[in-house]
């Protein structure tokens, strides 16, 4: 498993954790509606833990099963807010 | 591998299909999804308490996000450290080792030291100043929860890697306890990034 693959760029992915956060910071003074702000600000902040779980902990050169147990939490706590929707509306 | 197999098989009976280079991988593994778990249940009830609020304020007018943006470029810049260490124990290079994680520790340290900062001011100075200390708003609250129970991850995080780079500078650990320890480090800097969205930007 570990010879399988050549060792990913890590510095690569710094640059790319490091522009994203900087455009999250940008996002929130941009004259955007609200919604707009927060569906960005999610979609990226789930862009740099999808980083940083595929490259830094090597989520990518693993079995898909491992993969499954990293997802299983994120499922839940979809069902989580699906299921306190009723008590906020 | 097949090298090390052969030596550990006596302390491994049966091989994980998951994770065939160790049990303790599955298990960590297993352990941050159950963690992830608590982080997300507490970004949940914040974002409900928050939701069913009327007057909360917007997060970025009451707290530093300059200070926090340096936070989390230190996590980032920890977060490579600890590749760096793992790779270097994996080319069998004990003082790049010593250098990346003694780096990734002060970088957690380095954290701490200013989450202490932000705390005391927000305490002592800035919440009370808008009026929004514990006694007043669930802000606080929620505020300190959150970002208290991933500072005290941290801690946990510096401590666990002072004590690999002791056992590896013995010889008693190897590559695949760096990056066992390494998957505690990285979910520690992934919570952060959903942290710092969360509760500071939106």
């Amino acid at each position: 498993m570990t010879t399988a693959h050549t060792e990913p760029n890590y510095i690569g992915v710094f640059w790319w954790l490091l522009a994203l956060t900087v455009l999250e910071i940008a996002v929130i003074y941009t004259p955007l509606a609200k919604l707009i702000i927060v569906i960005l600000l999610v979609g990226l902040a789930l862009t740099k833990a999808t980083l940083v779980a595929l490259y830094f902990m090597h989520l990518k050169f693993e079995r898909s099963t491992l993969g499954l147990i990293a997802l299983t939490p994120l499922i839940l706590c979809v069902f989580l807010i699906l299921m306190l929707l009723p008590d906020i509306s | 591998m097949s090298e090390a197999a052969v030596m550990h098989s006596a302390v491994e009976p049966a091989e994980t299909p998951l994770t065939p280079e160790s049990w303790g991988k599955l298990g960590m593994w297993v352990f941050l999804a159950a963690d992830a778990m608590s982080f997300g249940c507490l970004i949940v009830g914040y974002g409900l308490l928050r939701h069913a609020s009327a007057n909360w304020p917007v997060p970025s007018k009451v707290l530093g996000i300059n200070l926090t943006a340096l936070m989390t470029f230190l996590l980032i810049c920890s977060s490579v450290t600890m590749v760096q260490s793992l790779s270097a124990i994996k080319a069998n290079d004990m003082r790049g080792l010593k250098k990346f994680l003694l780096l990734t520790i002060l970088g957690g340290a380095a954290f701490l030291g200013l989450q202490a900062y932000e705390w005391t001011h927000l305490i002592t100075e800035r919440l009370p100043e808008v009026g929004l200390s514990f006694t007043t708003h669930l802000f606080a609250a929620t505020f300190f929860v959150l970002t208290g129970f991933h500072g005290m991850h941290v801690t946990g995080g510096v401590i666990y890697n002072s004590c690999v780079l002791a056992a590896c500078l013995r010889g008693r650990y190897g590559p695949k306890h760096v990056e066992i320890a390494g998957l505690y480090w990285h979910f520690v800097d992934l919570v952060w990034i959903l942290i710092f969205t969360f509760v500071y930007l939106i």
